[in-house]
């Protein structure tokens, strides 16, 4: 049965990624887009990743189709065609490409096999260490937050990195928006104010989203969560209001100097539990000498760790919002 | 059963040719954009592909589970949880630059921009 689903969510999938490419008009694009990534999800919790889910439905279903709408509004809704030059050349290049990769799939192991290399690694240690070592029920969180923290470090500065790129690319402040020209979040809003039942039951959503955003932020250790899909719900939170109140004033509500020095403030959080671990005679980001009670360190350290990790991502992406969501259209 | 065992890496592969398609041959940056997010969900879908185990469930331990029950792969969920998020922040950096490229050109067609950067 679950394998069925799995089939028809997956074909769906391939359709839906079809139907994106095929429409000139972006807007259609984006939204099938938006389809697309909510299949995905629900294809990764078929697959028994229930984190990954629930992140690809906040970010790729909800926050990055927001973000392409915002850039529409700013660009052009209609896409003019395809470079010119051959069109068989790439068709016939990625074709050859496919049928080298579907000739590989064939020495893949099946889905769900026990057997796999994948499987034979440090998977297993992980699986069997994390009731010993760390005592959390979310093996992901420990893994994330503990075990291979680096990486998530390293991830936290490429985000406010981006973060910061896009504020440099777009500039800092917001400029002033014409009163008549608006930007296409502007036009939606005096649609949405005619509109008393969307107004009410949207802003009914509106506090339960950011209470969700923090149930998954500090519950993230027990249930799939953590600081990843908690800043990306807290941001759908802040695109929500500034789609029934107006982008100026979630940007007034969240401005955008903060939101920078709360991105820093966030991977600095992150990075001084690290040093804390070594001025304490550990290694970086090695949380067992926090506490007396190693355990008890670890979830510390995790809770620490995954709470910079949820405000950098909060922050980066309202501000990246509020950028583009408040600039002038030419 | 064998054989749709390999469904998710058709999928995949078929994915990955969809995006990379259109990173290629459409003109549009936002276009381009899309299709690069699709490209990087194909991946997304390799890995978490890989993390399956037939019988598992989710690696959260619980106090209803039996001795003996097998979990899914965390791995490949850590690097798939923090590449979502990672992937988004690009995307935003691509969309932001595509929105001075028209403030700039008037226009986010590439063969536009080419045109006029070839002009005198």
């Amino acid at each position: 049965m679950m394998t069925l689903f799995g089939i028809i969510t997956l074909t769906l999938l391939a359709v839906s990624a079809f139907a994106t490419i095929q429409s000139r008009n972006l807007f259609v694009s984006s939204m099938w887009f938006g389809i697309f990534s909510l299949l995905m999800a629900s294809n990764f919790f078929i697959l028994d990743a229930a984190d990954v889910a629930l992140t690809e439905a906040a970010v790729g279903a909800g926050v990055s189709t927001v973000l392409f709408l915002s850039a529409l509004a700013l660009t052009a809704e209609h896409e003019k065609g395809a470079l010119p030059g051959a069109r068989w050349l790439p068709i016939v290049v990625l074709a050859l490409a496919s049928a080298v990769l579907f000739y590989a799939s064939f020495q893949q192991p099946v889905l769900g096999d026990p057997q796999a290399p994948v499987h034979q690694h440090v998977a297993p240690w992980y699986l069997a260490e994390t009731p010993n070592l760390i005592d959390i029920p979310n093996v992901v969180a420990a893994v994330l937050a503990s075990f291979r923290a680096y990486d998530t470090l390293g991830e936290v500065i490429v985000v406010f990195a981006a973060g910061v790129g896009v504020l440099s690319v777009l500039g800092f402040k917001p400029r002033r928006k014409r009163a008549v020209s608006g930007a296409q979040v502007a036009r939606v809003v005096r649609g949405i104010q005619h509109h008393a039942i969307l107004r009410v039951v949207g802003k009914l959503i509106i506090p339960f989203l950011l209470l969700f955003g923090l149930f998954v932020q500090f519950h993230g250790e027990y249930t799939p969560g953590g600081g990843f899909p908690a800043g990306a719900l807290f941001t759908a939170a802040i695109m929500l209001y500034a789609i029934l109140e107006g982008a100026d004033r979630s940007a007034r509500v969240m401005p955008q100097r903060v939101m920078l020095i709360l991105a820093a403030l966030g991977a600095t959080l992150f990075s001084t539990v690290g040093v804390v671990c070594m001025l304490l005679g550990g290694n970086f980001l090695e949380y067992d000498v926090l506490l007396a009670s190693n355990t008890a360190a670890q979830q510390l350290g995790i809770i620490l760790v995954e709470f910079g990790v949820g405000v950098t991502v909060a922050a980066v992406l309202i501000a990246v919002f509020n950028a583009m969501a408040n600039r002038e259209t030419y | 059963m064998q054989i749709l065992g390999l469904y998710n890496y058709w999928i995949f592969i078929l994915l990955l040719a969809i995006g990379l398609y259109a990173v290629i041959v459409k003109s549009n940056y936002i276009k381009r954009m899309i299709g690069l997010a699709i490209f990087q969900a194909a991946v997304f879908l390799l890995f978490i592909t890989m993390d399956k185990v037939e019988g598992g469930t989710a690696p959260i331990f619980t106090k209803y589970m039996v001795p003996g029950q097998l979990y899914a792969n965390p791995l490949p969920q850590v690097l798939i949880l923090t590449a979502i998020v990672v992937g988004i922040s690009v995307t935003a950096l691509g969309l932001a630059i595509a929105i001075r490229i028209k403030e700039e050109y008037g226009c986010v067609e590439e063969h536009e921009t080419q045109r006029m950067d070839r002009e005198p």
